[in-house]
């Protein structure tokens, strides 16, 4: 699997590379600045692209941008965006498209490097990865608001979590140690009482959960 | 060759002075003729409505009039300094727009710049008036002169007074005429200088005196000394949490990777549990970090600005938001930041205090001011005042001269409206 990578510190890219050459991608080039990033998302065709928000020149959200530049010209193109901090409004944008192939994590998961891995992949195969952080951001909001999250129970809102962060059915079982069964049954409990449609694909199920708790504002 | 150079330099200085006095003569005529009904008018309005304040109708038209003031004086400014190469310093108090009739009037009134104003108005009528007039009248008198000396003085059987001159005949309709070409002469010399005069009078009664600038200094002392003691708190704020914080935990975690170093042969199991407390003391640190850089300069407002960055914020909280933003373009940095901060403690209070279900923020800039209001419908009773974090708000903006203004009568809404005057790049 080919991955284009854009970080501007040379430790952390340098990190990066090897974490990824050691899960077997290949490096289909390391870029430390915006426009490098855009020309080699247009010319490489890569399968998957790890960007940082902040890029010089302008140490702004050039990373981010260029990747959203990217996926409007090659839709459904992965981008996994790695950032210092999450904000809801980057996701936002990120998600708007709908078609999935996005990822939005904090730089300290990488230091998960089986959990980072598994996001990378997931993004590559047009699933998503968002940052727990963002999603617990989503969910205090949205619980304050909303009567429907009110009716879940710890446990489904536990799911609708780890759910909502692009996690597949056989993840979430792994991670609670319940039977992909459990989970199965949960998850259509939570759709139920979001009155939500339910879905076998796994990535459109996602996008509808982050959907329902980005909506009404 | 030289010759003709010089013969044209000859009568381009004729043409010179005779373009110079007659734009002035033409000029002060249209500022003569503006600025009287224009004066009279401001003057009248000014003290009738000062005059029914107490019976309530003038707190109502007093800012609409004394606006309207402003803006004549300010367009004399403008002429001045197109015109005369004049420049009269304006010196209004910033009024923040959202306030009620009530603190417009008594604002407007409490500033000195507005008695200047009633002050010029009566002298701009009439000395301003006139040394508005003179070049026109320096024009048209010796056109009179020659023209009495060419014949007119027949259509005055009577006799007719030129200056001192009684025209009676054509021998005094001579007279009348000489002292026409020395009035030409004056023609000559007058009119720009007596022009610029006028301004010069206008400067002297419309620029800020030095009690006033003694007063601006005396602020900006205050305001300078506010600022430099919050940066020094903040300074110490953050060393205190670098120090306690992710410094305490670099220590930890560079002892605990010694201790793995040393375990790592001899028992392989407790260097394992080692290393994950060293990964989760390096993420708390991190996350420590993130916190103290958001409370510093938060990133999206590096990245995208004012109006993203308070897009982020409201996302951040508990109750729904709506957040309208106009700006055409990014204000300085410090500006950025201290609005940016201005309204997350705005916000924080509504959050904490306002019982809201409900918050809108807008954010635009207009007329070289940036302007903020936040309004929650929660119940109200918010004052600037010891301990409610407003005042802290109220010395942020100082800083940048801006202005804060609080509308929250009890059981609500609570409307807080901030301005700062700044350019956008």
């Amino acid at each position: 699997m080919r991955v284009v990578l854009a970080e501007d510190l040379f430790l952390l890219r340098d990190g990066l590379v090897r974490l990824l050459e050691a899960h077997d991608f290949e490096i289909a080039a390391a870029v430390e600045s915006g426009p490098e990033l855009a020309r080699a998302l247009a010319e490489l065709e890569p399968d998957v692209a790890v960007v940082d928000v902040r890029l010089p020149p302008t140490h702004t959200d050039e990373g981010l941008q260029c990747a959203l530049a990217a996926r409007r010209a090659r839709p459904g193109l992965p981008v996994l965006v790695l950032s210092q901090h999450v904000e809801q409004l980057y996701a936002r944008e990120l998600l708007a498209d709908g078609t999935g192939g996005v990822g939005y994590l904090l730089k300290d998961r990488v230091f998960d490097a089986a959990q980072f891995v598994d996001a990378v992949h997931r993004v590559a195969a047009g699933g998503t990865a968002m940052d727990p952080q963002v999603i617990q951001q989503l969910l205090t909001r949205r619980a304050a608001a909303d009567q429907p999250l009110g009716r879940l129970t710890p446990r489904e809102l536990e799911v609708l979590d780890l759910m909502a962060q692009g996690r597949s059915n056989a993840a979430i079982a792994g991670q609670l140690v319940v039977t992909e069964r459990a989970i199965a049954k949960h998850t259509s409990n939570i759709f139920a009482k979001l009155d939500l449609e339910v879905s076998d694909d796994d990535n459109r199920r996602v996008l509808a959960v982050l959907a329902y708790l980005d909506q009404g504002r | 060759m030289s010759i003709e150079t010089q013969h044209s330099g000859a009568r381009g200085d004729g043409l010179t002075w005779a373009r110079t006095s007659g734009l002035a003569a033409v000029r002060g005529l249209g500022l003569a003729l503006v600025a009287l009904p224009g004066a009279i008018l401001c003057f009248v309005l000014s003290l009738v409505s000062i005059a029914l304040i107490p019976i309530g109708v003038g707190i109502v038209t007093t800012p609409w009039v004394l606006t309207g003031v402003r803006a004549f004086a300010d367009w004399r400014r403008v002429v001045a300094a197109e015109w005369g190469e004049v420049r009269i310093p304006s010196a209004y108090r910033p009024l923040p727009a959202n306030a009620n009739p009530w603190g417009r009037t008594f604002g407007m009134l409490a500033d000195p710049a507005t008695w200047r104003d009633l002050r010029w108005l009566p002298v701009d009528m009439t000395a301003g008036f006139l040394t508005a007039l003179l070049p026109a009248v320096l024009l048209i008198y010796p056109v009179e002169g020659l023209a009495l000396a060419a014949g007119l003085w027949r259509a005055f059987p009577d006799g007719y007074w030129y200056a001192f001159v009684p025209v009676t005949g054509q021998a005094s309709a001579f007279g009348a005429g000489a002292l026409g070409l020395v009035f030409l002469l004056l023609f000559r010399l007058l009119p720009a200088p007596v022009l610029r005069a006028h301004f010069r009078l206008t400067r002297a009664l419309l620029a800020p005196s030095q009690g006033e600038l003694a007063e601006r200094v005396r602020v900006l002392t205050e305001t300078r000394q506010d600022a430099v003691d919050t940066s020094a708190a903040e300074l110490r704020r953050i060393e205190r949490d670098l120090h306690d914080g992710a410094q305490a935990r670099l220590v930890a975690m560079g002892m605990d990777l010694g201790t793995i170093e040393l375990l790592l042969d001899k028992d392989p199991q407790k260097a394992k549990e080692l290393l994950a407390q060293a990964r989760k003391s390096s993420v708390d640190a991190l996350a420590e970090l993130r916190d103290l850089v958001r409370g510093i300069h938060p990133p999206v407002l590096a990245e995208r600005g004012l109006g993203d960055a308070v897009r982020a914020l409201a996302l951040r909280l508990p109750l729904p938001a709506e957040v309208t933003v106009e700006l055409p373009g990014r204000a300085d940095a410090p500006v950025e930041s201290a609005a940016y901060f201005a309204v997350s403690e705005v916000l924080t209070n509504a959050v904490k205090h306002a019982d809201a279900e409900r918050l809108w923020i807008d954010l635009h800039h207009k007329d070289g001011t940036l302007r903020i209001s936040v309004t929650d419908d929660g119940k109200g009773g918010a004052v600037i005042g010891a301990g409610s974090g407003l005042a802290g708000v109220e010395r942020r903006l100082g800083t940048f001269d801006g202005v804060l203004a609080v509308s929250s009568p009890a059981g609500g809404p609570t409307m807080v409206t901030m301005e700062i005057p700044c350019a956008l790049s």
